[in-house]
């Protein structure tokens, strides 16, 4: 498996042999899976890393003094140091477990947030943020009396990036950004925006839940102070998330949930706090899921992200091109494949998003209906729910063809 | 392939809605959301003094199912009285929609008859 990535000669090549390692595929004959923006299928390398940890090495991490503990303990902490390689962080330091990106971003709107923000600060959200990324900054927000402002969205799907110059006002104390929308498929030049938002004092909290998955990223090159993102969306176990923040901060952080496994010392009265990245770990963790992550690294790596990008902007430009067939569609977001991921959120005249995903259902397409977590964006594009396609890398050319077919027979039925 | 859910009566009252508009002077009233998929419905009930839904209408926005509950639902309970509809239950209700609601469907299925219950202010045990 190690040299798969060499063994690709043609994107085509791609889909075909890593469909076969995805026992889901095998399982479900026919399924054309289109919601991997939501989750992800785990590969056999994950789910066997997760058996053998049961079978041959399980313990709990950091506490056993006999062999199965220290066993468990260095897969655990092998991954760690695998995350910050994946995303090039600094040290595997900056690289704290959670359960999910929404759990990451609420530790530091309740660590960093409660302690950094005061009344009257500005927090500047955009219009596209998944709720994750916006609600614990709204619910900061309203505990301290600060002030949300939104960064709009424009009708192409991009970010209005000279609003958002001028909403750069020495009054922010963080922006909070999607890398990419879940929704628009948008990806956002973050690079840039915090390059600016550094020049004004402000903290970068960038959502990467739907980059880290699909393409290269590197945050040592984007230089964000704060950055989350959910193993399971890249074939990794649920219950997983990562919070990666810039080293000085961490260490200048109050912790998030106190207990077990984060302590240094504890009295009758007093505590001191473990070093990071464990003063932000209280309790047990999910010990298979962060091991099995570690096998989805492996995967992805000797896929290579760059095969994988570059593979997504084939699926994007031929299903840009392939809907807008479809008469009576309208796709949210981006019209052309320049800095747009493989996630297609669209309307389509006279049938409603929910009658959409069970018809399409019946033709074994698991395709998501509804709002996606972003209800303030759907109010500002004036809808109330999108279906929604998105693709990864063991989504072929012929499901999306798959998909064009199965909904001219929607098409028909609703006429 | 079948599309069992969608079988005439559903797509009938999706595209011709009955008792589909509001009531100038309803004395009862209530508006509902499916948070998972954003329908939205409000229910007007005229209620006689002895109890009995004397007019019923629904608007909004939502998906077939939705839609075609809110019209099935409106002409089913029509004339009831409040204690009739206090014994109504969800499985009276999936009965008269004659077609196989999906398990992730039967929320939307069952938005009408949840905004009708708010208006009526009755709480099924």
């Amino acid at each position: 498996m190690s040299n798969l990535g060499e063994q690709i000669k043609t994107m085509k090549k791609i889909t075909t042999a890593i469909k076969k390692d995805f026992p889901i595929f095998k399982n479900n004959k026919g399924l054309v899976f289109l919601d991997s923006g939501a989750s992800t299928q785990k590969p056999k390398v994950v789910i066997d890393a997760v058996k053998e940890v049961y079978e041959k090495h399980y313990a709990n991490v950091h506490r056993g003094i006999y062999k199965l503990s220290e066993q468990s303990s260095e897969l655990y902490e092998q991954t760690r140091e695998k995350v910050a390689k994946f995303i090039n962080a600094s040290s595997e330091k900056q690289i704290i477990f959670t359960k999910n990106t929404t759990e990451s971003i609420n530790l530091l709107a309740f660590t960093w947030g409660m302690d950094n923000i005061k009344k009257g600060d500005i927090i500047l959200v955009t219009e596209m943020e998944h709720h994750a990324n916006l609600l614990p900054w709204r619910e900061l927000a309203k505990r301290k009396k600060a002030i949300i402002k939104y960064v709009p969205v424009k009708k192409n799907g991009r970010l209005d990036l000279n609003k958002l110059d001028s909403l750069l006002s020495s009054k922010v104390k963080l922006l909070a950004i999607a890398h990419m929308s879940n929704v628009l498929g948008t990806i956002n030049p973050v690079k840039k925006i915090i390059a600016k938002a550094h020049k004004k004092k402000i903290k970068v909290m960038v959502d990467g839940a739907q980059a880290v998955p699909h393409f290269p990223v590197d945050l040592q090159d984007l230089d964000a102070d704060f950055y989350a993102f959910s193993p399971h969306k890249m074939l990794a176990p649920s219950g997983v998330g990562i919070l990666y923040a810039k080293e000085e901060i961490l260490e200048s952080m109050n912790p998030f949930l106190v207990g077990g496994g984060m302590i240094a010392n504890v009295t009758h009265q007093d505590a001191e706090w473990n070093e990071i990245p464990f003063k932000f770990e209280a309790g047990t963790p999910n010990i298979e899921g962060v091991i099995g992550f570690g096998a989805a690294i492996d995967y992805l790596s000797s896929v290579g992200m760059k095969n994988i990008f570059k593979h997504e902007q084939k699926i994007t430009k031929i299903a840009l091109r392939e809907l807008s067939k479809v008469e009576g569609l309208k796709i949210m977001g981006p019209s052309d494949n320049k800095d747009r991921g493989a996630v297609f959120s669209f309307v389509l005249n006279g049938v409603h998003p929910h009658d959409m995903a069970t018809m399409l259902d019946e033709q074994n397409i698991a395709i998501r209906a509804g709002h996606h977590c972003a209800q303030p964006l759907h109010q500002s594009l004036g809808i109330e729910a999108t279906t929604r396609a998105s693709f990864y890398l063991y989504n072929t050319e012929e499901d999306i063809y798959k998909l064009v077919r199965a909904l001219k027979k929607v098409k028909k039925i609703f006429k | 392939m079948t599309f069992d859910m969608y079988r005439e009566i559903i797509l009938d009252h999706y595209k011709n809605p009955r008792n589909f508009g509001k009531i100038k002077n309803a004395n009862a009233q209530a508006n509902k959301k499916n948070p998972l998929c954003g329908d939205e419905m409000t229910m007007d009930i005229k209620l006689s003094k002895a109890g009995k839904i004397e007019d019923i209408k629904f608007h909004g926005a939502g998906c077939s199912v939705s839609r075609a509950g809110g019209s099935i639902l409106t002409e089913a309970i029509k004339g009831m009285s409040l204690a009739q509809m206090k014994k109504y239950t969800d499985k009276d209700f999936l009965k008269e929609m004659q077609a196989p609601i999906t398990p992730a469907r039967r929320k939307c299925a069952l938005l009408a008859l949840e905004t009708v219950r708010a208006a009526l202010k009755i709480k099924m045990k």
